[in-house]
């Protein structure tokens, strides 16, 4: 008998369609996993049991009819808590909204829905999306599955843990400034940060609107590929939503990456741990070897990502968090967690009369020139290939009493959400854990940066390279 | 009251004020003593950190707006089925004959 929990997506549509096991079967076998190690892992705010076996008994009747399935019939998936569900509690791993049922679908809620989908639960995060270790969020932080005493990234924590620990078969995940990469990175997974306005954002709690992200964690680029056909595209109740049409990412997917050009940028080297380099290098040299050209390249204004990032994004932060007074519904602002204060606190002040120059519109300006860093590249290279973590999973408490310390931890992924381009974080390896000395190693990931728009083609680079190391067969001993 | 050093582009240092009381007040945020303690000093950091832009000359750059360079986007102005009042209502703990039930604001204390 086979482990139906460590399938990927695509094996586990072949069985489906092929009737070698029902939905009710895989959902039950995934359910009793996730409510089991949710103890150890704290991956999910809620389990939605009763949602899961009727979506899959629905499916099933589909199925025993021979009726027209959705692309992701009985396939069990689980949301970050950011995500309405009518009907299913939404917190935003805040007390704030501890006890909120919404009454409508996310968009990409709905989507899912048709695809026949099934939801297991509501997964953890950092309190509104704030954080890159998960140790923000109000019901307690999530373990990373490779080493329960360190983190699993964030502020998608419990997305990334759970498909890690195969709890469910994929997440959805936000990234705003790095929280769907990294915490991918952290857990050996792929994760896409699409172009802006390539995903629609309605229905999911907004955290900085100009820069968020909608996106998702899968344990291959083909299943990640898989999502995205059904998640992209324009969105009327979303107008940042491009009208440019969606593609089939999952076509072509194998094309390989003959004469494809791939820019190394110097200062995402720089000073990063040595031992990163060499692992995230020897990818850089696998694809080489099937055919792709790799250069040096430039981008001067990387070092002023963070700064540029850590005004823009708590500004839109204070403006967004503004609606949650208690009025309607839910808490009240006293209920706000220490982080979710303090972005609120300083994007009052780098909006307030007198320093909006100074700072908002400054950061706006230099928005401007790291954009540009972008575009002037991508007229040379094809796609970057660079660091999404300067470190590997650090450990549960290392960092949480020093913000600035936290924040500079997403220097290689802001520049990212900055200049609105997808990107793609690829499993690249295992570095030694400097904790216990042997045994399992900790994940490190890469990240495929490409101009707007090549989702696509940041799919195919990244089969490419996963073909030949297949690191997501490395599970975690749990 | 704290104030911040930094650094301008001439490399001469100016104080910034940060007037947490006020700020609380703007965001209507409640804090407590301890936390102001906390968020100045670690506001300071940041903002010391976030001077660094003051090194590179903007004068000549246009801020960005947006990303996505779409305009005066739009829909349709017609009319769809929307949700219903009890389904808005149901989520919430205050409510009076079909409405939100809220404190009241005029009355006099």
């Amino acid at each position: 008998m086979i482990d139906l929990t460590s399938l990927t997506i695509k094996e586990a549509v072949d069985l489906l369609s092929t009737k070698q096991v029902k939905a009710q079967e895989l959902t039950r076998t995934f359910l009793e996993r996730a409510t089991k190690l949710n103890k150890k892992l704290n991956c999910f705010i809620t389990i939605s049991q009763n949602v899961a076996l009727a979506q899959a008994k629905k499916v099933d009747g589909l199925i025993s009819d021979n009726q027209k399935l959705g692309p992701l019939a009985g396939i069990p998936l689980a949301l970050k808590d950011l995500f309405s569900t009518a009907g299913i509690k939404t917190t935003a791993g805040s007390e704030v909204l501890e006890n909120y049922v919404p009454v409508y679908d996310a968009t990409v809620v709905s989507k899912l829905k048709v695809a026949n989908a099934i939801f297991i639960g509501k997964t953890n995060l950092d309190a509104w999306g704030h954080g890159g270790s998960g140790e923000n969020s109000d019901f307690g932080p999530t373990k990373n599955p490779y080493d329960l005493t360190r983190v699993p990234g964030g502020s998608s924590s419990g997305s990334a843990a759970a498909v890690a620990a195969n709890l469910c078969l994929t997440a959805t995940a936000t990234d705003t400034g790095g929280s769907t990469r990294q915490p991918a990175s952290f857990c050996n997974l792929v994760g896409l940060k699409p172009t802006y306005g390539r995903v629609s954002r309605y229905g999911v709690i907004a955290m900085a609107s100009s820069l968020d992200t909608i996106g998702h964690i899968t344990k291959t680029v083909y299943d990640s590929a898989l999502i995205l056909n059904i998640t992209a595209g324009q969105d009327p109740f979303d107008a940042t939503t491009s009208p440019k049409s969606k593609e089939f990412y999952t076509k072509e997917i194998a094309s390989g990456v003959k004469s494809l050009k791939i820019g190394i940028p110097q200062e995402y080297f720089a000073h990063l741990d040595i031992d990163i380099k060499k692992l995230i290098m020897e990818a850089v040299k696998k694809l080489e070897s099937q055919g792709a050209q790799v250069f040096d390249v430039s981008l001067p204004h990387t070092e002023y990502g963070v700064a540029t990032y850590y005004i823009i994004q708590p500004s839109e932060v204070s403006s967004n968090l503004a609606r949650y007074d208690g009025i309607r519904y839910s808490f009240g602002r006293d209920k706000f967690g220490a982080e979710a204060k303090r972005r609120i606190i300083l994007g009052t002040f780098t909006l307030s009369a007198g320093y909006y120059d100074a700072y908002y519109l400054k950061a706006m300006k230099v928005r401007r020139l790291i954009r540009e860093d972008f575009t002037r590249v991508f007229k040379n290279v094809d796609v970057l290939i660079c660091p999404v973590s300067p470190t590997p999973p650090f450990k549960l408490g290392e960092k949480i009493n020093d913000p600035l310390s936290m924040y500079l931890s997403d220097i290689y992924t802001v520049n990212v959400n900055l200049a609105g381009v997808p990107s793609l974080n690829v499993p690249c390896g295992f570095v030694d854990n400097p904790s216990t000395g042997s045994g399992q190693g900790l994940p490190v990931g890469m990240q495929i940066i490409g101009p707007d728009f090549s989702e696509k083609l940041l799919y195919q680079v990244g089969y490419a390279y996963e073909q030949e190391t297949k690191w997501y067969q490395k599970k975690p001993n749990l | 009251m704290i104030k911040v050093k930094v650094k301008s582009q001439s490399e001469k240092s100016k104080s910034v004020r940060i007037d947490i009381d006020h700020l609380a007040k703007l965001a209507n945020l409640p804090l407590t003593a301890q936390e102001k303690k906390t968020f100045e000093k670690q506001l300071t950091d940041v903002l010391s950190y976030i001077s660094k832009l003051n090194e590179l000359d903007t004068t000549r750059v246009e801020p960005i707006g947006h990303i996505t360079g779409l305009e005066n986007v739009t829909r349709d102005d017609e009319t769809a089925p929307s949700l219903t009042r009890d389904k808005v209502l149901s989520s919430t703990s205050r409510k009076y004959n079909g409405f939100f039930q809220v404190k009241a604001i005029f009355e006099e204390q």
